[in-house]
């Protein structure tokens, strides 16, 4: 096109230049001493033992939080302000949240494992503390009042017995810098913690936090405004697009590059088994990804045939155990039961599958690189592109721009090294993006699995015995982020050996049975290099799996001993009152009936409720599931859900809640309709034709939730802990609408109707 | 073979010098520089691409450039501005509707027009209209709510 068109359009300048908008750009300069050092003596470096890496008071006396996590759309950064104006004593309006840009946060891990809060939350929360304590000093020599005396109103230090007789926060240090030291632990990600001389304040004490806050980047989302990484534009860069063997684990034997004839601009970049085609425009490129020919090796037939994954992980030959619970003397109790209670369990494959494919913008040249990454974790993924670039870290910047979804280790990581490896093979800045194909098909995977649950009853139908099993692929046969090139396609393709780490687990629950054994087995990798069916962390790894069975396994349980599913559980919770108290709560509020037996609806259309609870570090979550299953189709919708939530002190309620509803929907969506489908050859679902997801007509009538508020305790996390009560709680409640059980997910209508026959 | 193709976009005119077999799409983010319609699937799957064309919602994602020559689009930023917002926006906004909101132009632009022919819609009418446009993060109990508030906002 012509570029005069393009810039009379836009008016402004944007698409010359990096146009992506750095978050809190003033605050971001200030961070970087730009305009400042040489007056003030500029920022100290950005580690994390500085209280300037943390907080910046600019001189109207806003306040800038520097956040080494992030927020992926649920409103984390609206948290952390709150914590951050809570402590410091100003409006949650005067702060604002930096986050993602390894030029001004510290590694506190990205978005990981649900705790922006829980951990990162804290961390910001004690470096507030600090600053309001060193602001009040200040004060305090200025006004010449001890600090005890003081109190601060909006950023205002003011002697209480003398209004007039007042300092702000901006006049005290605006646009300079603590230079205070604070203690660290000198673990970088999510470990990081702060200890400071201040004391945080008593949540009792809290008006800010425990108060709804809405996001502010929601209305730039709504009249089209953000830039996400697909608008990160860098001035000169090339379009590139990868190409994925025919076959998962074929290499290139040799490239035809005159297949790309008549695409202006067009040209293969190939290292080692690495092939893409750039170009430089966007269209030009898609249109040489189809046109390139290659020749493959021939197809090696890496992958069970799909209807035997479940059959191929129980024969598999084990390659990691381990047994976190064993309680008791399981064996011997089984062998004295009245009854024995067996049930077996499969889930599938999952994909991210995130709304839009993968994009990255790197741009490696003169000894430095630049990364503009959609990377959850974006401090990883600098270390990792610094490799492929063959550069050292502090010649490296990468920075988050917001991408097309995240909910673990998805297609981002792998599109970041990409990109890097691209502009440093090419010398030009380059933007990769994926198409729907390679989003889908080629993402890291959550894991498969099967488990196993053994109990054994007495003859009051009391639980004896509990042993429970499971047996699946390590969930990270490639990192939970993308810090090393052994850990995405690019870096494999290019030679860097990847090394699974084995990671499983068991049920999150507190049960008390006497005799209780839980342990695990994990299965080698089908195809090491370059896998479509390598896994990592998809939304709480391995929580839906693992809850899936064991909440339906105490349902089988109950139900074998003749037991009100709400009663049983709470039968063997009485120990604990926080666990007790979500179950309750959500019976209570549900209006839950107690019986023993099955609904097992007549007509056409068969309703039933099942409970299912389930905890996650610290957080704690019952729900009630209604759902109503059609006999003639199969269908199985999930009409209401009501919930209750437990995840310690509670920051931002409204924020809480619509998290709350994301994660049940998901769940819903991954146990009603998804399973990656593939072939013995290769991943076979890519594109939303064949990896369905939930649609609007799927969702439920309501979700009724209830929050439990403990200001008294840390805030847990809560980005994940209510996704894995939700397979548990619908094929519970199946079972209460038809008399079935439904043991694999995901329950499409095919797979409920034949279970329904079968009957 | 490139060929210039004129239409206005949002209110403004402009030209692009392309493959005729381009998609839309490729005209409005990428020659043009918009930040919106959003490429989510190039296969009219998930609805992120959707922009009005004279009015009716599209997938720019499949529809070639050359279809737009001579017609008006408008994308998610034309549909309505902060201040003279569209009453799916505001809801959206009241709603706190998205999480990633990648998805966006998919269920605005399908739902502006839908409300548009369906000013009184039932929850089962809802249900049906949006069928085939997608959200990953699970936002569907908001997006509810929002559809609604616009309709009664527009009554």
């Amino acid at each position: 096109m012509n570029p005069t068109t393009r810039r009379d359009f836009l008016k402004a300048s944007g698409s010359l230049v990096v146009s992506v908008s750095i978050p809190g750009s003033v605050a971001t300069a200030f961070s970087q001493g730009i305009g400042s050092s040489a007056t003030l003596g500029g920022k100290p470096p950005l580690v994390p033992d500085q209280l300037d890496s943390w907080i910046a008071i600019l001189p109207d006396g806003s306040v800038t939080a520097y956040f080494g996590k992030m927020d992926m759309g649920q409103g984390v950064d609206v948290a952390i302000a709150q914590i951050v104006a809570e402590e410091l004593d100003v409006a949650f309006e005067k702060v604002s949240v930096v986050m993602g840009d390894t030029a001004t946060s510290c590694n506190q891990g990205g978005a990981s494992g649900s705790t922006g809060i829980q951990l990162g939350g804290v961390t910001l929360r004690n470096a507030a503390a600090e600053a309001r304590r060193i602001l009040l000093e200040l004060a305090s020599k200025k006004l010449e009042v001890p600090a005890a005396q003081l109190v601060v109103e909006d950023g205002v230090v003011k002697d209480p017995r003398y209004g007039m007789v007042s300092v702000s926060y901006g006049e005290l240090i605006g646009g300079r810098h603590f230079h205070h030291k604070v203690e660290w632990n000198k673990r970088y990600g999510n470990a990081l913690a702060l200890k400071v001389q201040a004391k945080p304040k008593d949540p009792l004490q809290h008006k800010v936090v425990g108060k709804s806050f809405p996001q502010k980047i929601v209305a730039e989302k709504v009249y089209g405004r953000a830039e996400y990484i697909t608008e990160a534009r860098v001035e000169g860069m090339l379009h590139g697009r990868v190409i994925r063997p025919p076959n998962a684990g074929c290499t290139p034997v040799s490239v035809d590059e005159s297949s790309l004839r008549g695409i202006p601009g067009a040209r293969v970049v190939r290292e080692k088994n690495y092939v893409a085609v750039v170009a430089e425009r966007e269209w030009d490129a898609v249109r040489a990804a189809e046109a390139l020919k290659v020749t493959w090796t021939p197809q090696c037939a890496p992958y069970p045939p799909m209807e035997k994954l479940h059959q191929h992980i129980r024969e598999a030959r084990p390659n990691g155990k381990g047994m976190p619970v064993n309680r008791g003397n399981v064996d011997a109790a089984l062998k004295g039961a009245a009854r024995v209670v067996q049930a077996e369990y499969e889930w599938p494959l999952q994909s991210h599958a995130s709304m839009g494919p993968a994009c990255a913008v790197a741009d490696v040249r003169g000894g430095e690189a630049r990364l503009w990454t959609g990377s959850q974790k974006p401090h990883f993924a600098r270390d990792g592109a610094a490799k492929i670039a063959g550069l050292p870290l502090d010649k490296v910047r990468a920075t988050w721009v917001m991408g097309p979804g995240s909910y673990g280790r998805n297609d981002a990581g792998d599109a970041a090294h990409d990109a890097t490896l691209l502009s440093k093979l090419t010398g030009r800045p380059v933007r990769v993006q994926y198409m729907r194909h390679e989003g889908t098909g080629w993402d890291p995977k959550g894991p498969a699995a099967v488990f196993r649950g053994k109990a054994g009853l007495d003859a009051a139908g009391n639980v004896v015995a509990y042993e429970f099993y499971g047996k699946g692929f390590t969930r990270q046969e490639v990192a939970t982020n993308e810090s090393d090139p052994k850990d995405t396609i690019a870096g494999q393709l290019t030679g860097w050996k990847p090394k699974a780490n084995i990671i499983f687990q068991h049920p999150a629950e507190v049960y008390g049975f006497e005799n209780k054994r839980c342990w695990w087995e994990t299965i080698p990798t089908l195809l090491e290099l370059g896998s479509p069916l390598r896994v990592s962390h998809l939304r709480d790894p391995l929580g839906p799996e693992l809850h899936f069975a064991s909440e339906s396994f105490i349902d089988e349980v109950a139900a074998a001993a003749g037991a009100d599913p709400v009663a049983f559980r709470l039968r063997y919770l009485a120990h604990d009152a926080r666990h007790s108290a979500v179950v309750k709560a959500a019976a209570e509020k549900a209006r839950w009936e107690a019986r023993s037996n099955p609904n097992r609806g007549k007509g056409d259309i068969m309703t039933g409720r099942g409970v299912s609870y389930t905890e996650r570090n610290g957080t704690v979550v019952a729900m009630i599931a209604e759902v109503e299953v059609d006999r003639r189709s199969g269908r199985v919708w999930a009409k209401k859900f009501t919930v209750a939530h437990d995840c310690g002190q509670i920051i931002n309620p409204d924020g809480l809640k619509l998290t709350i509803e994301g994660n049940i929907v998901q769940a819903l969506s991954r146990t009603l309709f998804e399973e990656v489908r593939f072939t013995e050859n290769n991943v076979a679902s890519i594109d939303w034709a064949t990896y369905p997801i939930l649609e609007l007509a799927d969702a439920p009538e309501s979700i009724d939730i209830v929050l439990i508020n403990r200001p008294e305790m840390a805030p847990q996390g809560a980005g994940e802990p209510s996704h894995r009560t939700v397979p548990g709680a619908i094929a519970n409640a199946i079972f209460d609408a038809t008399g079935v059980r439904v043991r694999k997910v995901p329950i499409t209508p095919e797979r409920m109707k034949a279970a329904l026959t079968r009957t | 073979m490139d060929q210039k193709i004129s239409f206005v976009v949002d209110g403004k005119t402009a030209t692009v010098t392309a493959d005729p077999a381009m998609p839309l799409l490729y005209a409005l983010h990428a020659e043009l520089g918009l930040n919106n319609p959003k490429f989510g699937c190039g296969k009219a799957q998930c609805g992120a691409c959707t922009v009005h064309l004279d009015g009716a919602p599209v997938r720019s994602c499949v529809m070639p450039v050359s279809a737009a020559a001579g017609k008006s689009v408008t994308t998610l930023a034309g549909l309505g501005t902060p201040d003279n917002p569209h009453p799916l926006q505001t809801a959206y906004i009241a709603e706190q509707v998205p999480q990633c909101g990648y998805c966006l132009s998919g269920w605005i632009m399908t739902a502006a027009a839908f409300l548009k022919s369906n000013p009184k819609p039932s929850d089962a009418d809802i249900r049906q209209a949006m069928a085939g446009i997608k959200c990953r993060c699970g936002t569907h109990m908001a997006i509810m709510r929002a559809i609604k508030r616009a309709a009664q906002a527009m009554a």
